[in-house]
């Protein structure tokens, strides 16, 4: 770096880091860990194992996608249940109806979230804060209450999937687990890249305060639209994977709000803002879920008193704890200024 | 002047409910010039920054900016067109650091990607004596800090015109001299600036013409010192003829 040619005064050029040493061993763990679940079903994994780990799967996306909204779009939603729903009924209608393969249905169903989140954006964005909030609510609910006067769709008692009738169990399972598993390596990952691209950067100075982004050239609106849009999408994936999985659709479990608190329950848990932080959410949301759901109404009790306790001592959830308030990146998305030509005297006062 | 002005501002008008603060603003803003804008409190001096950096949009009047029709732009446009801007009250983006603030104007409406958006970030920090705070988070940063912070952002736009809202208001008198000489540098090297204050000795010392607005009209424009001497301007300020110049 210091040589020079022929002498020349030596300049050292500014260097950006963006990744770390912490992200290389990520990417190792969780390539280990991908490679030893895509072998699971041949080797460890029952198929009640493999069930609840597309329910944990789906978890993962779905934390992912509200993070993304909340955490880099600030925009708060409580109406992903909308997407979710599409999603599922989406897989339903285009294996079932259109006769494709239930692999194709899939990104089908998410085209069909997305296509639908991209016209309701025009009526949501028109409200902010709070008003969002319950807006996105009650468009979840009209998109519930349209479903149910489909008779196609089953009206109000729901639908169930049919194209893998035939399939025997373990097959249909295995390859649902495997879909999934492919679903959340995706999601992830394409979040992950979206959030460390230049739009990425935009993004989150558009939720630190929209006005000053808009001074700098971010344009604020259609890049909400990318986040809502993908976010749909993403919820829509994981509709059609809750189908897949349980074979059956029906309005009030598809389109509950209660999916929703459990993707904001996921992200406060895990920790808002980073990649990571949903991941180890989902986590602790599926453990919970396991052993607790037998409590009853304790179980809600547990949840809520847990998710008071995170949010008033450990804000940054429980990834803010374990990498350390943010030493260890596993995904790291900032620009970290590693060198440049010295410092000028100016620079150097405080 | 006989040059094309880089910035026409044409019977500007904005009415907020019953409340004028704007009305029929018509002035040139030319390559290279400093333009300072005093007025008091509610005269409509951000009101005027808003409308030209697009922040809200105009009832009236047209706003051509290096030969472009900007009137019905928004700010991100205007901003990739060549208009920076920092905020009276700083806004940073708090979650990131001072670097990625920055980085954020260089790859936006600077459109500098990757290693010369990096270059460019690097020498709005340098410029603006921030450098030493690269990795700091922005919300953490002291008020002259975050007052560089506006200034770098919008430095690494590459901006044709900045537009400056009180950039040294609620500095200590020590620190405003160093923020008014990073500004006369600016100028010096070409940029055009429109600069709002309140401590009108910053900025009669640094700017080539100067503006009084009251009540969102042009009281008086032209040379820094013949304004401030002007009877109305005197007048708005001290609400009296009896008080003169050295008052202010």
């Amino acid at each position: 770096m210091s040589k020079s040619l022929a002498g020349a005064a030596v300049t050292q050029t500014v260097k950006v880091r963006r990744s770390t040493r912490s992200s290389y061993v990520g990417v190792a763990v969780f390539a280990i860990a991908i490679a030893a679940l895509a072998i699971g079903p041949f080797a460890f994994l029952t198929k009640g194992n493999q069930q609840n780990l597309v329910t944990l799967f789906t978890y993962i996306i779905l934390g992912t996608m509200w993070n993304l909204l909340a955490g880099y779009g600030g925009m708060v939603s409580i109406g992903q249940q909308a997407f979710i729903g599409i999603g599922a009924y989406g897989i339903v209608y285009a294996a079932d109806n259109l006769g494709v393969g239930p692999i194709i249905a899939v990104p089908i169903a998410m085209v069909i979230s997305g296509a639908i989140a991209y016209l309701v954006s025009f009526l949501a964005f028109r409200l902010s804060g709070g008003y969002f909030a319950i807006g996105t609510w009650v468009i979840a609910e009209v998109i519930k209450l349209v479903t149910t006067q489909i008779t196609a769709l089953g009206a109000g008692s729901g639908i169930s999937l049919t194209a893998f009738a035939g399939a025997k169990p373990e097959i249909r399972i295995a390859t649902v687990y495997w879909m999934a598993l492919a679903s959340v390596v995706v999601a992830v990952l394409v979040t992950y890249l979206l959030i460390r691209s230049r739009l990425g950067a935009g993004f989150t100075a558009l939720r630190d305060d929209p006005t000053a982004a808009a001074t700098l050239g971010v344009h604020v609106t259609r890049s909400k639209r990318v986040i809502w849009v993908a976010a749909a999408m993403g919820c829509g994936l994981a509709g059609a994977l809750l189908a897949a999985n349980t074979l059956r659709v029906q309005p009030d479990s598809v389109y509950s709000v209660q999916l929703t608190a459990a993707m904001i329950f996921i992200v406060v848990i895990g920790g808002i803002g980073t990649i990571e932080g949903p991941i180890v959410g989902a986590i602790v949301y599926f453990a919970l879920e396991q052993y607790l759901s037998d409590l009853g109404a304790w179980y809600l009790v547990i949840l809520g008193s847990v998710a008071i306790i995170m949010v008033l001592f450990l804000p940054q959830g429980l990834w803010g704890l374990l990498s350390g308030k943010g030493r260890i990146q596993l995904f790291p998305t900032g620009y970290r200024l590693i060198s440049g030509p010295p410092i000028a005297e100016g620079s150097k006062e405080s | 002047m006989t040059t094309t002005p880089l910035l026409s501002v044409r019977g500007l008008s904005k009415q907020f409910g019953r409340v004028i603060t704007a009305e029929d603003l018509t002035f040139d803003v030319h390559q290279g010039e400093a333009l300072g804008i005093v007025g008091p409190n509610g005269a409509g001096k951000s009101t005027l920054l808003n409308l030209i950096g697009g922040v809200i949009e105009p009832d009236s009047g047209s706003l051509m900016f290096d030969g472009q029709d900007i009137t019905r732009l928004g700010a991100a446009e205007r901003a990739k067109s060549g208009i920076g801007r920092s905020f009276q009250i700083p806004r940073p983006f708090t979650g990131m650091t001072v670097f990625e603030n920055v980085y954020v104007g260089a790859s936006f409406a600077g459109d500098t990607r990757g290693q010369a958006g990096y270059e460019r970030s690097y020498q709005a920090l340098e410029t603006t004596g921030l450098l030493h705070l690269a990795e700091h988070r922005a919300g953490q940063l002291r008020l002259l800090d975050r007052k560089r912070l506006e200034l770098a952002r919008a430095l690494a736009t590459k901006p044709k015109l900045i537009l400056l809202d009180e950039i040294a208001g609620g500095l200590t008198e020590r620190e405003i001299p160093q923020l008014v000489e990073t500004i006369r540098q600016l100028v010096a090297s070409g940029v055009t600036v429109v600069w709002i204050e309140h401590i009108v000795h910053a900025l009669v010392s640094a700017v080539d013409r100067l503006m009084c607005l009251a009540e969102g009209r042009i009281l008086a424009i032209g040379d820094p010192s013949e304004v401030m001497k002007s009877p109305e301007v005197i007048e708005v300020y001290l609400g009296s003829t009896m008080a003169t110049a050295e008052d202010i």
